[in-house]
C-alpha cells in the first residue's frame, strides 16, 4: 500500500506540482494518475521512490515513512517502467535486465538465469537476448523495460507513461499483456498516463487530477465514468461514458440469447441455405468456434452448388463472451452482418445470438434497477440530514 | 628514398631508441592527462556554474606555447633543464586541456532518460557514473583521446629545440647537415607514430562499445 498524506511539492520556481495529495494506492491493484499535462501526475509518481522529496507531507509505504528509509535502498524494493524503456544502450538485452538483482548482490549466473525466466514472462523472444537495446523495436524494448522492474521480484512497481510511445496496436498488445501479467503478479502499481482510455482500461483505482497538482477525483473507473464528481473530471472522462460505462457492466450469463442452426465448413450450400434466417447462416469449425456468416437469401439454382468454404463468409462481426461486458454484447449485435450478435463461452465456442434491441431491453432494465437504489439512498441522505 | 632507407639502417639503433622515447614521451603524458582530467572533468559536468570556468582555462592553458612551458616547468618543479620529465609534465598539461572539455561533454551526453532509470533502479551516485555514464561517454572521450594523441605526438617533436633527444632529433640533425634524408625519415616515423597511436585507441575504444557496432546490424 502507498499512501500520500497532504504531499505537496513546489519547485524552486515557485510553481506547485502537487499540492495537498492525499490518497491511498491499495496493495495488489492497480492505481492510474491521470490528467492534462502540468497536473503533477508525474510528479507525485517520482516522489513515490523519492527520485523527487515532497516539499511537505509524508509518503508511507506499508506504513513506513519513506523519508526514513536510504533512498538506493528503497529504490532497489520499487520497479520503475519509464516512457522510453530507459534501458541503458551499453548493455545486453538480458544484462539489462538483471541489472537489480546484480545490484542487491546476486551473482551474474543467477541474475542472468532470473533475467531470461523473466524475458520469458513478458513474452519476448529469447533470441533477442544477446542483443542491445537499439536492435529492438520499441514495443519490444518496452517489454524488456517491464521486465527489467519485475527482476528483483519487488512488491510496489511505478510506471510512468509505459506504453504512451509506440502505435496503437503495439499498445492495445502491451496493455493486455500487462493485465495478463498483473493477474498473476498482483503487484502495487501506480502508473501515470494522460490517456484517459488506458486509465479506465487498466486501473482498479484512477485518480484524476488538474493542472495545480490537486486532487480531482478518486475513484473506481465504473464510478469515474458514471458519477464524475465535477464539471473537470465530466469533461476530462470525456464523450461516449454512457457507452464506455456499460464496459464495465458484466453481460454475466443474464443476457438471454437466441438459439440459432449453424453451417459447418464444408456442409453443402443447399443446406445452409435451408438454416438461413432472414438470408444470413453461421459457420462455424468443428471446435464449434463462429467463423463468419454466409449470405444467401435471394440465391438459387445452380448458385448454391457446392459446399461453404471461408472464402464465402463475411468476416464483419465481432464476438462477445458469455460472461463478457454488455459493452462487448451491443457491439456483437451492432456489428453483425446479419443483425444478430454473437455470443460464445470462455472457450470461444458458440452459445447463441442476440440482437440490439434485446442488448438495449437488458441495458434498460438494468439501468432502471440502479436509479431505484439511487432515489432510495438519495432519499435516505436527505432524510437522515 | 634510397638515400632515406640508408640513412636509417646505419643509424638504425640511435633511431629506434628515440623513436621508444617518443613513445613514452607522448604516451605517458596521454594516460596520465586522461586519468586527472575524468575527475576535473566530471565537476565541470556534475556542477554546471563550474563548466564555462573550467573549460576556458583549460583553452587557455592550451594557447601557452610549448617551447615556453619546456622552459618554464624546470623553474617550477626544479628538474634539470635537460630532464624529459619536462617535457611529460608539459604534454600532460596540454592533454588535461584538451580532455577535460571533452570528458564533460561526454559525461553529459548521456541521455537523462538512461540517467534517471539508472537512479530509479536504485544504484547510487559512483556506481551509476561508473556503471552507465562513463561507459556510455566512451565514444566521445575517445574521440577526444585521438585528438589530444595526434598533438602530443607532433609536440614531442619541439622538445629537441630543449635537447631532449627524441625522434625530432632527426629534424635537427637534417638542419645542421642540411642534409633532405634525416628529416624526410622523420616525418615519415612521426606521421607512422601518429597513426600507430590513433589505431591504440581507435581499437581501445571498439573493444569497450560493443554495443555501438550492434546499432548497424538489426
Amino acid at each position: 500500500m502507498i499512501r500520500f498524506e497532504s504531499v505537496t511539492k513546489r519547485f524552486g520556481d515557485g510553481t506547485v506540482a502537487v499540492d495537498d495529495l492525499s490518497l491511498e494506492a491499495p496493495s495488489g491493484k492497480i492505481t492510474i494518475f491521470v490528467g492534462p499535462s502540468g497536473c503533477g501526475k508525474t510528479t507525485s509518481l517520482r516522489m513515490i521512490n523519492r527520485m523527487l522529496e515532497p516539499t511537505s507531507g509524508r509518503i508511507l509505504l506499508d506504513d513506513q515513512d519513506t523519508a526514513s528509509m536510504d533512498p538506493a535502498t528503497l529504490r532497489r524494493g520499487i520497479g520503475y517502467v519509464i516512457q522510453h524503456a530507459g534501458l541503458f544502450p551499453h548493455r545486453t538485452i538480458v544484462d539489462n535486465v538483471a541489472t537489480v538483482p546484480m545490484l542487491l548482490g546476486e551473482d551474474k549466473k543467477k541474475s542472468r538465469a532470473r533475467a531470461m525466466e523473466l524475458l520469458e514472462r513478458v513474452g519476448l523472444d529469447l533470441k533477442l537476448a544477446k542483443r542491445y537495446p537499439a536492435q529492438l523495436s520499441g514495443g519490444q524494448q518496452q517489454r524488456v523495460g517491464v521486465a527489467r522492474a519485475l527482476a528483483a521480484d519487488p512488491p510496489v512497481m511505478l510506471m510512468d507513461e509505459p506504453f504512451s510511445a509506440v502505435d496503437p496496436v503495439v499498445r492495445e498488445q502491451l496493455q493486455n499483456e500487462f493485465l495478463r501479467l498483473q493477474g498473476e503478479l498482483g503487484k502495487t502499481i501506480a502508473f501515470v498516463t494522460h490517456d484517459i482510455d488506458e486509465a479506465i482500461k487498466l486501473g482498479d483505482k484512477v485518480a484524476v487530477m488538474r493542472v495545480g497538482g490537486r486532487l480531482a477525483q478518486f475513484a473506481e473507473p465504473a464510478e469515474l465514468l458514471s458519477r464524475p464528481s465535477d464539471a473537470f473530471v465530466a469533461g476530462f472522462v470525456g464523450r461516449d461514458r454512457g457507452y464506455r460505462a456499460l464496459g464495465f457492466a458484466s453481460a454475466g450469463g443474464s443476457l438471454s440469447t437466441s438459439e440459432e442452426d449453424v453451417a459447418r465448413l464444408g456442409d453443402d450450400l443447399r443446406r445452409a441455405n435451408d438454416m438461413a434466417q432472414d438470408g444470413w447462416t453461421l459457420v462455424v469449425d468443428d471446435k464449434d468456434q463462429p467463423q463468419g456468416w454466409l449470405a444467401l437469401g435471394g440465391l438459387s439454382g445452380s448458385a448454391l452448388d457446392g459446399t461453404v468454404t471461408p472464402d464465402l463468409l463475411n468476416l464483419g462481426g465481432t464476438l462477445a463472451g458469455q460472461d463478457g461486458t454488455l459493452r462487448e454484447a451491443l457491439d456483437a449485435a451492432l456489428s453483425s452482418p446479419s443483425g444478430r450478435g454473437v455470443i460464445v463461452d470462455s472457450d470461444g465456442r458458440f452459445v447463441g445470438t442476440v440482437t440490439p434491441g434485446e442488448v438495449l431491453e437488458h441495458i434498460e432494465s438494468r439501468a432502471a434497477g440502479i436509479r431505484r437504489n439511487t432515489l432510495a439512498s438519495a432519499k435516505g441522505q436527505r432524510a437522515h440530514a | 628514398m634510397h638515400e632515406v632507407w640508408t640513412y636509417f639502417t646505419v643509424h638504425h639503433s640511435e633511431i629506434m631508441g628515440w623513436l621508444w622515447t617518443t613513445v613514452w614521451l607522448a604516451g605517458v603524458p596521454l594516460v596520465v592527462g586522461l586519468l586527472l582530467a575524468l575527475p576535473i572533468g566530471w565537476v565541470a559536468s556534475r556542477y554546471h556554474w563550474t563548466y564555462p570556468p573550467i573549460t576556458s582555462i583549460a583553452g587557455l592553458l592550451y594557447t601557452i606555447p610549448s617551447l615556453v612551458l619546456f622552459l618554464v616547468i624546470p623553474g617550477i618543479l626544479g628538474t634539470g633543464i635537460l630532464s624529459p620529465l619536462n617535457v611529460a609534465v608539459a604534454l600532460t598539461g596540454y592533454t588535461i586541456a584538451l580532455l577535460v572539455r571533452t570528458v564533460a561533454d561526454g559525461l553529459d551526453s548521456v541521455s537523462s532518460d538512461t540517467m534517471s532509470a539508472a537512479a530509479a533502479m536504485g544504484y547510487t551516485g559512483r556506481q551509476r557514473l561508473v556503471a552507465v555514464q562513463l561507459p556510455l561517454a566512451v565514444p566521445v572521450i575517445g574521440a577526444g583521446l585521438r585528438v589530444a594523441a595526434v598533438s602530443n605526438v607532433s609536440l614531442v617533436s619541439v622538445a629537441s629545440v630543449i635537447g631532449v633527444l627524441q625522434l625530432g632529433q632527426l629534424f635537427v640533425v637534417g638542419y645542421d647537415y642540411n642534409a633532405l634524408a634525416p628529416t624526410f625519415l622523420g616525418l615519415v616515423l612521426f606521421v607512422l607514430l601518429a597513426l600507430a597511436f590513433d589505431l591504440v585507441i581507435l581499437g581501445i575504444v571498439r573493444v569497450l562499445t560493443p554495443w555501438q557496432r550492434a546499432v548497424g546490424r538489426p
